[in-house]
């Protein structure tokens, strides 16, 4: 019973970071049908200003809207400058159905070795606003902590914030309508290159606030985030690449299964167990859960 | 205000697809552009409509230069086309496909009048206006596409084969209500059309494209009766 | 009957260049020193990695980001076959090919529904999952790894150093790789890819099987590079799942982008010069500005990363298309198509 107690709270913290992370993919697939390699760069570097927050204020809920606005702005920074350019440059031949997922590998490589040229490759320590020791009751430590409490409940803020924003706001209208229809928003007036900017913004905070919620309890470095990004992209595969409840879903599906076969069977197959969930739900759906409903034209 | 197309030519790639290309649409006259597939009719439109360059040449609506700017500038400046195959996005409600289109608009009241007039013209959907696009019939979604572009209050409207893949019930239904928004508001309609004798009956004025140039052009009742746009393109 | 000649003699010339490059190389192994062939070993092991990237990315139009994984299975299969079963080298070689591509044959039935980012997806799992089976199972031996014998030269060349032997047998296994890489890419199989690539439904009208050509392509790449971690392992004398990084991966497609997605060679062996080469760039630099350590450990990355980025941005499909397309846009002086 405490087992199941335990694999389920573990499941829910780990799922819901899947979850966000698979959200911040599926804002920049969605809208610009890029699989965003450098989402872990990002979200690195944006913890990292997160970092300096909290050294310099010690208060976490400074660094937390701080690291959010570093991660919007250098997504915007890269949309504009880098992957807008190349959907023009390199739009046919051999390179044109890999070239943004390779400049985002590059964009990647250049995050990590310049993140570790000025922070260096040594850990860093983030405050945790709370504590990250199990919570006990009655005589058991359940491995789940008020940081875990803190991870979930803001992953649900900010997904349903992302949610009424989407659903409800006249620019969360125009931003699915360009990533359905571009050429028809266009049409209707939609001002679609602004519109991609702000979906890679967004995409970018929610990538940061990912690694602020994490960091804390673990530590920082150039490449602590680079597995969230697997995990993430697993979850965003699962769910269909291109629906926010398909990600939810996948990071949920994804850390439940990671902490029960850690708790039931072993904590070695921590690497192995995105590949076969994977494997298996693409086999009976080669477009994840929520995708392929649609045709399209770009 | 008129539309004024003079030496026109937009290549695609290699291929020459409109050939130096002159006609004028004067205001609140409904006008046909008719020819075979592959005649240059939907290339003309998307060119106007700021989706593609021209090559050489000059259009114009009034002192805006249709040749200058993105599409979605050309929307707000009374420019609004609806492109071939249904223009409506599928995955967002009927209401939110209407409300699309005036999201730009910063008078949200008058956007709201638009609304109100536009459904008053498109009962059908009024009715639907909580289902996603692509629960309705071609017919009804033809219509929201129309209604779409309607809602940017639009002073020169460009319809891209509106009648493609309909019943020919649904044609004839599309085509009168084409013609009564002309009627019925300030509204210059530049209708592209491979149905000629369906577009050229409601037309004032018909302008039959071959391969990229203008082969006839003028009051549609006399393309009607030569013998020749009969023999030619209008099939008997 | 013109055109089967004709084809006999663009074998027969590509045969003797081969020939012919293998000679000089074999000359100069002699002449330079430890560094330069260790140095030409890794280049020729990811000379062949590359090139199963080209086969797979630059022809069928498949992304995978784990063809490293692809060569751990070929190092550990060469290792696991040396360790058991005794064989020689060359057969190691033989059969971490086949392991590997009968792996990417597996995959590659799974995954044949997949297109563009789910494919990516998959191969990125497996990248990230393989290395890790080596903790799971005591017969890979752990995160130690396995030690590879790679032998001595046969007493017929006399006394060969380590590294020149090694140097022979990583070019020559380059060498053929390449030879045989691009009959397979100028055959009917590589037309078939391109035109899969280029519009599959289009392809499947005219009676091509998609899916069949693209597993095909898959299992080949999977085989290659399967062959390319053998030839990792023999240069490394040892297996382990710290060979095998994601970056591997990664480096293996910035070297394949470099010179052109689709140019097996010269492209593969620019993208493996730069890869290497520029390690030692790096290192002169370094000595040479005095560089502090931080700046130094990871500027080559900082360069590799931003080359790629810069080459995929300027040159998209290569340098080569770069200057056909400067030539073709001198001659028509037209703009480029739309749609």
């Amino acid at each position: 019973m405490e087992k199941l107690i335990s694999a389920s709270l573990i499941g829910l913290s780990q799922g819901a970071i899947f979850a966000l992370m698979a959200l911040a993919l599926v804002l920049v697939f969605r809208s610009t049908r890029v699989v965003n390699f450098a989402q872990a760069g990002q979200a690195m570097v944006s913890t990292y200003i997160g970092w300096e927050v909290v050294t310099r204020t010690e208060n976490y809920w400074i660094a937390l809207p701080a690291a959010a606005l570093a991660g919007a702005l250098l997504a915007a920074i890269i949309e504009t400058f880098l992957m807008r350019p190349l959907a023009k440059r390199a739009s046919h031949g051999a390179i044109a159905p890999v070239a943004s997922i390779i400049a985002s590998l590059g964009v990647l490589g250049v995050l990590h070795s310049g993140a570790a040229m000025i922070w260096t490759s040594e850990q860093k320590l983030f405050l945790s606003p709370v504590s990250v020791n199990g919570i006990e009751i009655g005589s058991t430590v359940y491995p789940f902590s008020q940081a875990d409490i803190l991870i979930i409940s803001t992953v649900i803020i900010v997904m349903s914030t992302f949610a009424f924003f989407f659903q409800r706001t006249s620019l969360g209208l125009s931003l699915r309508a360009a990533a359905f229809q571009p050429e028809i928003s266009r049409l209707a007036g939609v001002k679609v290159d602004r519109v991609r900017t702000i979906g890679w913004a967004l995409s970018g905070a929610a990538g940061a606030i990912v690694g602020v919620l994490v960091t804390p309890g673990n530590y920082l470095s150039p490449f602590s985030l680079d597995i969230l990004l697997v995990y993430g992209f697993v979850a965003a595969v699962i769910g269909g690449l291109e629906s926010p409840q398909g990600a939810a879903l996948g990071g949920l599906i994804l850390g439940m299964s990671l902490s029960f076969t850690s708790i039931y069977v072993s904590s070695g197959l921590t690497f192995i167990v995105p590949f076969v969930v994977l494997l298996l739900i693409l086999i009976v759906k080669p477009k994840g859960i929520f995708g392929g409903g649609s045709s399209r034209n770009a | 205000m008129s539309l004024i197309v003079r030496n026109l030519s937009v290549d695609h790639g290699a291929i020459r697809a409109i050939n130096n290309l002159s006609f004028i649409v004067e205001k609140r006259r409904l006008t046909a552009v008719i020819g075979a597939n592959g005649a240059g009719k939907s290339t003309l439109l998307r060119t106007l409509s700021g989706l593609i360059p021209a090559s050489e040449g000059k259009a114009s609506w009034g002192e805006h230069n249709l040749l200058k700017g993105k599409a979605e500038q050309h929307v707000r400046n009374g420019v609004s086309h609806v492109s071939e195959g249904k223009s409506v996005i599928p995955e967002l409600t009927v209401e939110e496909n209407l409300d699309l289109g005036a999201l730009w608009r910063r008078n949200k009241k008058e956007a709201d009048v638009t609304k109100k007039y536009v459904l008053e013209l498109f009962p059908r959907l009024g009715e639907r206006l909580k289902q996603r696009g692509d629960t309705l019939s071609g017919g009804e979604r033809q219509m929201l596409a129309i209604a779409r572009a309607l809602m940017s209050k639009p002073q020169l409207l460009l319809l891209d084969e509106p009648s493609l893949g309909l019943a020919p019930l649904v044609i004839e239904q599309i085509f009168q209500t084409i013609r009564d928004i002309a009627n019925s508001s300030d509204l210059t309609v530049l209708l592209v059309e491979q149905n000629a004798m369906g577009a050229l009956k409601i037309a004032d004025i018909g302008v039959v494209l071959n391969l990229g140039n203008i082969v006839a052009i003028g009051p549609s009742a006399d393309l009607i009766a030569d013998p020749a746009i009969r023999a030619a393109y209008l099939g008997y | 009957m013109e055109g089967v000649l004709e084809m006999h003699s663009t074998h027969r010339r590509r045969l003797i260049l081969f020939i012919v490059v293998g000679a000089v190389l074999f000359y100069f192994s002699s002449r330079v020193g430890i560094l330069r062939l260790y140095q030409g070993s890794t280049v020729s092991m990811y000379v062949i990695a590359i090139g199963s990237i080209i086969l797979l990315t630059g022809y069928s139009g498949q992304i995978s980001l784990g063809n490293g994984a692809f060569m751990a299975i070929g190092a550990y299969v060469a290792v696991l076959s040396q360790l058991y079963l005794d064989l020689p080298f060359v057969l190691t070689f033989f059969v971490a090919v086949i392991g590997a591509a009968l792996a990417g044959l597996i995959l590659g039935i799974a995954a044949a529904r997949l297109t563009g980012p789910y494919l990516a997806g998959a191969t990125l799992a497996l990248a990230v999952a393989l290395p890790s089976l080596a903790n799971l199972f005591p017969v890979l031996g752990g995160e130690q790894g396995l030690g590879y014998d790679s032998g001595n030269a046969p007493t017929l060349f006399g006394e060969v150093a380590r590294f020149k032997w090694l140097f022979w047998i990583s070019s020559f296994t380059a060498l053929i790789t390449c030879l045989i890489l691009q009959n397979i890419l100028k055959s009917r199989y590589g037309r078939i890819w391109k035109s899969i690539r280029s519009n599959s439904v289009a392809a499947e009208l005219t009676g091509i099987h998609a899916s069949k050509s693209k597993v095909l392509a898959f299992m080949l790449s999977a085989g290659i590079a399967g062959l390319a971690g053998a030839v990792l392992t023999m240069s490394l004398g040892t297996v382990s799942p710290s060979a095998f990084p994601l970056s591997l991966s990664f480096a293996l497609i910035t070297g394949a982008v470099i010179a052109g997605i689709s140019s097996l060679l010269p492209g593969s062996l620019v993208g493996a010069v730069v890869l290497v080469g520029m390690s030692q760039l790096v290192g002169t630099l370094t000595t040479r500005f005095e560089i502090g350590d931080v700046l130094a450990q990871n500027l080559k990355e900082l360069i590799v990363s931003a080359l790629l980025i810069l080459a995929v941005v300027f040159t998209p499909n290569g340098p080569g298309e770069k200057i056909r397309e400067m030539r073709d846009h001198r001659k028509h002086h037209s703009h480029g198509g739309h749609r």
